[in-house]
Order: C-alpha cells, then sequence, then structure tokens
C-alpha cells in the first residue's frame, strides 16, 4: 500500500479513536462509573465487540452514508473524515454535545458543495429523520423495558446480593450488545467516507469465505475505535457514570439495554430483510447517534417516573446539535478542502464528463423524464459536473429529482470489459452465473455504467435488477455492489 | 469467567454464585442473631423482674454470646462487600443498616450487665410497667427484623413491617413516661430515682435504634425501588 494512502487514512483513524473514546462511554460508561465492572474488563468487551459488529454487520449503515454523497478521491475523504473529527474534538471541547453521524454527514455535504456533486436530498432526509426518530425511539423502548424489568424484578424477589450479581451480568452482555452495534452502526462514520476510495482489495480463504475490501477497511477503523477504547475512554466512562441522572444500576443496565437495540435496530441488514420479507416497512440503515439513544432513554426513564429531574436542557442541546454540528462541520470541510486543493495541490474529488447524446437522451425518456428541455444541447459535452449542473438548473431549470436522473444516465464512465482483466474478479464476491455472463460482454466497451447494466441484464437473469418492491430493496442494493465492482475493475481513464 | 467480575479471589461463575449465596446465609444468620438476642432479653429481664437471677444470668450469657457472633457476622459481611466490591452502590446503605441493627444487641448487653451490676429493685407496679416496656421494646426489634429480611430479599412487604416499629416505638415511649412518672412521684431517694431513669432510658433506647434504622430503611428501600 502506497505510503500516501496510509497518511490519508490517518484522519480516519482519528475519528475513530475519538469515536472509540467518547461513545464507549455511552455503552459503559454506567457500568464503570458506578465500579460494578472494571474498567479493563468493560475496555475488553468493548474492543472486540466493537470489532465483532463492524467487520460483520458494518456494511448496512455505510450504504445510506454512501447514497448522501460518494467522496470519489482518498485526499477528499481524509479532509471529509478530519473535518469531522475536527468538529466533533472542536465542540466537545467548547461543551456542546456532539455526533460523530452529523459531524460526518455534515463533512459530505460539504465535499457535494465543494465539488459540484449534487447532494441527495431524500437520503439527506432519511438520515435527518432518523436523528429525530433515535433519542424518541431510545425513549420509547427504555420505557417499555424499565417496565418489564421493575415488574420482573419484584416479582422474582431477588435477594439484594443476587440482583447485584445478576445486574453485573446483566451489564456485561448488554454491553457486548452494546459495543456490537456501536461497531456496526458507526463504523460508517468513521471509514463510510472512504469506502469509494478503499485501498484495499478483497480475498478469499480457499474460496468459501472472503474477507472483503469493505470488511479489511472496516477492521481497520474498528482497532482504531479500539485504541480509543483503550487510551481515552477511562475519563468519559467515570464522568458519564457519575454525572448522569442519579440511577440504579437496574436502571442503567435498561438504559445500555436500550440504546444497544436503537443501533442495532439502525445497523442490521439481517433484521431489514426479515421486516421486508413479511411486507413490513423497513427501519433505514443509517449511523445514528448513540450519545443522543442514551440521552433519549434516560428522559424516557424519567417521564415515566413523573418527569422530576429531568434537565430539559439536554433536549435542546440535542435539537441544537441537529443543526449546529452538520453546519459547522460542513463549513470547515469546505473551507479545508479548498486549501488542500489549492495550497496543498492535492486532487481531491474527481470530476466527471457528461454528454446528451442520443441513447443517452433515450434513456432518460425510458426512465420517465422528459427530454424536450435537453434536445437544445443534444450531443454536447460537457467536463464538469458544475459546468453540466449549471446547464441544468439555470438554463433549463430541471428540477432536481429530473436532475439526478440525467446526471446518473449521461456521466460518462469508460468500461472495457477486457479479457485479461477477467482473473480479477475471482476473488470478488460474485456468482458463477454472474461470472459466467460475464463472457457474453468481454470485449466490449461502454461509454456509461447503464450501458454495461444492461448488456449485462440481456446476458444473464442474474445481472438484472427486479421491481422495486420492498422484497427485492435488498437484492437490487445487492446487485448494485456487484455492478459496482465492475465497473471498478473495468473502468478505463480515459484523457478528457 | 470470574476475571469478568470485580472478584479478587478467582474461581469462577458457578462459585461466583456460590459466594453470593454464601452472603445471603451469612445475611440471614444475622438477622437471625439479631431476633434471638432480642428474644433472650426479654426473657432474661422478665425472669430479672420476677426474681428469678439464674435464669437471668443464663440469658445474660445467651446475649452476650449472640452480640458476638453478630458482630463477627457483619465484621465478615463488611468485608466481602468490601473485598469483592459488592453492592457499590448501595454498599454503604447496607452498612449502615447492618452497623445500627449491630447496635441494638450492643444495648442489650449492655442494659442487662447494668441489670447485673446495680441490682435494682422495683416495686410491683413499676415492674409492671418495666415488664410492659420491655415487651414493646422487643416487638418493636421483632418487626425491624422482619422489615430487615423484607429489605435484603427484595420483598415489596418491607413497609408492612415498618409501621410497626414505629408504632412500638411510641408505645415504648409512653410506657418510658408513666414508669419515670410513677418512680419520681413516689418517696424514694433521688439517687434510686436516677437509677431507675437510667435504666428506663437504656431500654427505651433500643426501641429508639429500631426506629431510627427503620427510617433508614424506607429511604434505602426508595432508592432500590429503581
Amino acid at each position: 500500500m502506497d505510503i500516501a494512502v496510509v497518511v490519508f487514512l490517518s484522519s480516519g483513524l482519528f475519528l475513530g479513536w475519538s469515536l472509540g473514546a467518547n461513545d464507549a462511554a455511552n455503552v459503559f460508561g454506567t457500568a464503570v462509573g458506578t465500579r460494578m465492572l472494571k474498567f479493563s474488563t468493560a475496555a475488553f468487551i468493548c474492543s472486540a465487540f466493537v470489532i465483532l459488529g463492524a467487520v460483520i454487520s458494518g456494511a448496512g449503515a455505510s450504504h445510506t452514508l454512501g447514497e448522501l454523497g460518494a467522496v470519489n478521491a482518498i485526499a477528499g475523504s481524509f479532509m471529509a473524515a478530519f473535518s469531522a473529527a475536527l468538529t466533533v474534538y472542536a465542540m466537545t471541547r467548547a461543551g456542546i454535545p456532539v455526533s460523530t453521524s452529523q459531524a460526518v454527514v455534515g463533512a459530505i455535504i460539504g465535499w457535494n458543495l465543494f465539488s459540484g456533486y449534487p447532494t441527495d436530498i431524500a437520503a439527506l432526509l432519511k438520515i435527518a429523520g432518523t436523528w429525530v426518530a433515535c433519542p424518541l425511539l431510545a425513549g420509547g423502548i427504555a420505557v417499555v423495558l424499565f417496565k418489564l424489568t421493575t415488574m420482573v424484578v419484584a416479582w422474582a424477589k431477588l435477594h439484594i446480593y443476587r440482583l447485584d450479581a445478576y445486574t453485573r451480568l446483566g451489564l456485561i452482555l448488554a454491553g457486548a450488545f452494546g459495543s456490537y452495534s456501536l461497531g456496526a452502526n458507526n463504523i460508517a462514520n468513521v471509514m463510510g467516507v472512504f469506502v469509494q476510495a478503499n485501498p484495499f482489495t478483497s480475498f478469499s480463504f480457499g474460496g468459501f469465505a472472503t474477507f472483503t475490501a469493505i470488511q479489511q477497511l472496516f477492521l481497520l477503523g474498528a482497532i482504531a475505535i479500539a485504541v480509543g477504547v483503550y487510551t481515552y475512554s477511562k475519563k468519559v466512562m467515570l464522568t458519564v457514570g457519575s454525572d448522569l441522572l442519579p440511577m440504579s444500576p437496574v436502571a442503567a443496565w435498561v438504559v445500555v439495554v436500550a440504546h444497544s437495540i436503537v443501533l442495532f435496530l439502525f445497523a442490521s441488514q439481517g433484521l431489514e430483510h426479515l421486516l421486508a420479507n413479511a411486507d413490513l416497512p423497513t427501519i433505514p440503515l443509517v449511523p445514528v447517534s448513540s450519545s443522543q439513544a442514551v440521552i433519549g432513554a434516560v428522559i424516557g426513564i424519567g417521564l415515566l417516573k413523573g418527569g422530576r429531574g429531568i434537565k430539559w436542557g439536554a433536549l435542546v442541546n440535542i435539537a441544537s446539535g441537529w443543526i449546529i454540528t452538520p453546519v459547522v462541520s460542513c463549513l470547515v470541510c469546505f473551507v479545508a478542502l479548498f486549501f488542500l486543493q489549492n495550497v496543498f495541490n492535492q486532487q481531491v474529488y474527481k470530476d466527471s464528463s457528461y454528454v446528451l447524446s442520443e441513447p443517452v437522451l433515450d434513456e432518460i425518456e425510458r426512465r420517465g423524464v422528459s427530454t424536450k428541455k435537453l434536445a437544445a444541447f443534444k450531443d454536447q459535452r460537457f467536463d464538469s459536473v458544475r459546468e453540466f449542473r449549471n446547464v441544468l438548473e439555470l438554463e433549463m431549470t430541471i428540477d432536481e429529482r429530473d436532475e439526478s436522473v440525467i446526471l446518473e444516465v449521461a456521466r460518462i464512465d469508460t468500461i472495457l470489459i477486457n479479457n485479461s482483466k477477467l482473473w480479477l474478479l475471482d476473488s470478488k464476491p460474485l456468482s458463477d452465473e454472474q461470472r459466467a455472463a460475464m463472457w457474453n460482454v468481454v470485449g466490449r466497451k461502454f461509454v456509461h455504467r447503464w450501458m454495461v447494466d444492461r448488456a449485462l441484464a440481456e446476458a444473464s437473469d442474474s445481472w438484472k435488477s427486479r421491481p422495486a418492491t420492498k422484497k427485492n430493496k435488498l437484492f437490487n442494493r445487492r446487485l448494485q455492489q456487484d455492478r459496482r465492482i465492475i465497473y471498478d475493475v473495468f473502468r478505463i481513464e480515459e484523457k478528457r | 469467567m470470574s476475571s469478568l467480575f470485580r472478584n479478587r479471589r478467582g474461581g469462577h461463575m458457578i462459585s461466583l454464585f456460590g459466594k453470593t449465596k454464601a452472603l445471603e446465609a451469612q445475611t440471614e444468620e444475622f438477622c437471625n442473631k439479631v431476633s434471638e438476642g432480642s428474644l433472650a432479653f426479654r426473657i432474661g429481664l422478665l425472669a430479672y423482674l420476677t426474681g428469678d437471677r439464674e435464669a437471668f444470668a443464663e440469658k445474660q450469657r445467651q446475649v452476650s454470646e449472640i452480640e458476638s457472633r453478630a458482630d463477627q457476622l457483619r465484621r465478615d459481611i463488611q468485608r466481602r462487600l468490601y473485598l469483592e466490591t459488592l453492592l457499590p452502590e448501595s454498599r454503604g446503605d447496607v452498612l449502615e443498616v447492618l452497623e445500627n441493627t449491630d447496635k441494638i444487641l450492643n444495648s442489650c448487653e449492655s442494659a442487662m450487665w447494668q441489670f447485673f451490676i446495680e441490682k435494682p429493685e422495683f416495686s410491683d407496679e413499676v415492674a409492671g410497667e418495666f415488664t410492659k416496656l420491655v415487651l414493646t421494646v422487643v416487638d418493636a426489634v421483632d418487626a425491624l427484623v422482619l422489615a430487615l429480611r423484607a429489605f435484603f430479599r427484595g420483598d415489596q412487604s418491607i413497609s408492612d413491617h415498618m409501621h410497626k416499629v414505629m408504632f412500638y416505638e411510641t408505645e415504648a415511649d409512653k410506657i418510658n413516661h408513666r414508669v419515670l412518672g410513677l418512680v419520681f412521684d413516689s418517696d424514694s431517694d433521688l439517687s434510686y430515682k436516677n437509677q431507675i431513669r437510667h435504666l428506663v432510658l437504656h431500654i427505651d433506647y433500643i426501641a429508639d435504634i429500631a426506629e431510627d434504622v427503620a427510617d433508614r430503611l424506607a429511604i434505602f428501600s426508595l432508592k432500590r425501588a429503581i
């Protein structure tokens, strides 16, 4: 691996470290703060399960961040992660509660603004919606769980020492679950911006298990989180444990479990699959703030007890964080990208070219967008996303939804299915059928991604998108990931 | 697995719950000792008041033994709670309750010593009131032990017992005033009056401790109610 890549990844590791230092305290803070568990025990369990969660279930939430904006040059990824980490650090120093998720989203939008690529408003709304839903959901779950636990404890008539022993065991199990969920949900914050510019390559163990490039990336991020846990979280844990509302260890357990369930819900692809198959509405897989989940759960229990002793200021702080954090992070990222590009001469984004050729116009029409306004620019080529969007928005006054379709279809991405590169697919997680279908398109050259998709779909059903229903959502997402593998392997750089 | 817990003694999971069990048993035994001590105290003093000095001496010995066993149990429980950092949240509360409850036995023992050394004489009327005082004080201690057991066992019935402690303590105060009234209205020497006053206050003090412990228990059980 290039040394520059290591340098660029360092900002993600910094972000991971700060996440480990701060957010691990949400999982084990009360247990360690109340001395129910030793710090060394908590740190070990936390690190191990954060790594497991990140590597096994981390992919779900990172996908949504990818929808928001695909940071496509590693220097840009570096700056996005660095801006987010800087924002988190500065705001924590200023005493403003801050969430890594919100900082990362702000940084990605900052990159979008700088590079000229559009921000997917639907994805942004989806993410912002979960920020509001996360504390509410945590509060609701905490209330139900608290009621149940109180009932069970009263019914079981446990001896004071036995309750103590069970609570310890419960805190360990809940902490392990919480750490797993934290890793699964929040690794996207740490490493999500590097996914598009991932320097790793997948490899498989004897053909039966594959360690994907993304998993390797996430492992690295998770190790950074673990280092954060070991080196810095003790202090934070002790403050969290004593600063929180006076709570009994059992209530602390309820808070940890509620927090973990919420993080798990927003990260579990398995659950999404289950819900989709049962034709139920799915939960968006989005990195959420673990601190806000904890605060939501604490307030839920407080309300259940009659609302006394709740610090309502905390609610105002949360809500203001939803806005302040991403805005600050967005600005920091934008300014920093400017410096990185113009002072340090780094490529912080890869620009794209667009063409409105005949087949492109046909495809746009096929996707239900009128090409009437585009006709005047037929066969014209645009060599930057900013230029093309300016034309679309200012001269053609095309709305946002149509614009995203046009951008996708008209984008030039030259892909040559080169015979000599086919072996590269051996290590990729593709099905045999998909691999076999590649022989039908060998030697062909495509100017746009959708052309590759179409040719592959004609070659085999395994490359064909299914109708956009809830049940097919996961299949189609998976297919999109497989297609991305093809683009990445066979892309050829064209002189512009 | 044991290293997962704050436990310096090694062993594993099963032994952890084994230790929990041993601690439970010790706490139960402590409660038993308090209850037994107060019963022996009652029988001993009633024997004294009926003139049976031999039975009194025997019960006095028994109370001393019970008191030292209870002391030993209390120290052992305290040591374990600290060494194994159990009940980090409510350890202070539990220790306070144990220490104050132990004071009941100390008071029983020292009151009996006072009787043994001072050998006070009572008129029939005063002896009758004294008997009532002893019975009421021991009732208060009994109710406290029930509340204590409920507290440790996580039983909701704790308040059922607590109000009885309060009731008996008030009754003991009333009897205390009656005895003192009777004694100070009599023609006895001031030295005798003072001697009786000390004895009455000493016995009444046992009910006062019981009430104090019950008050603390009420607060701790509220804290425990999650």
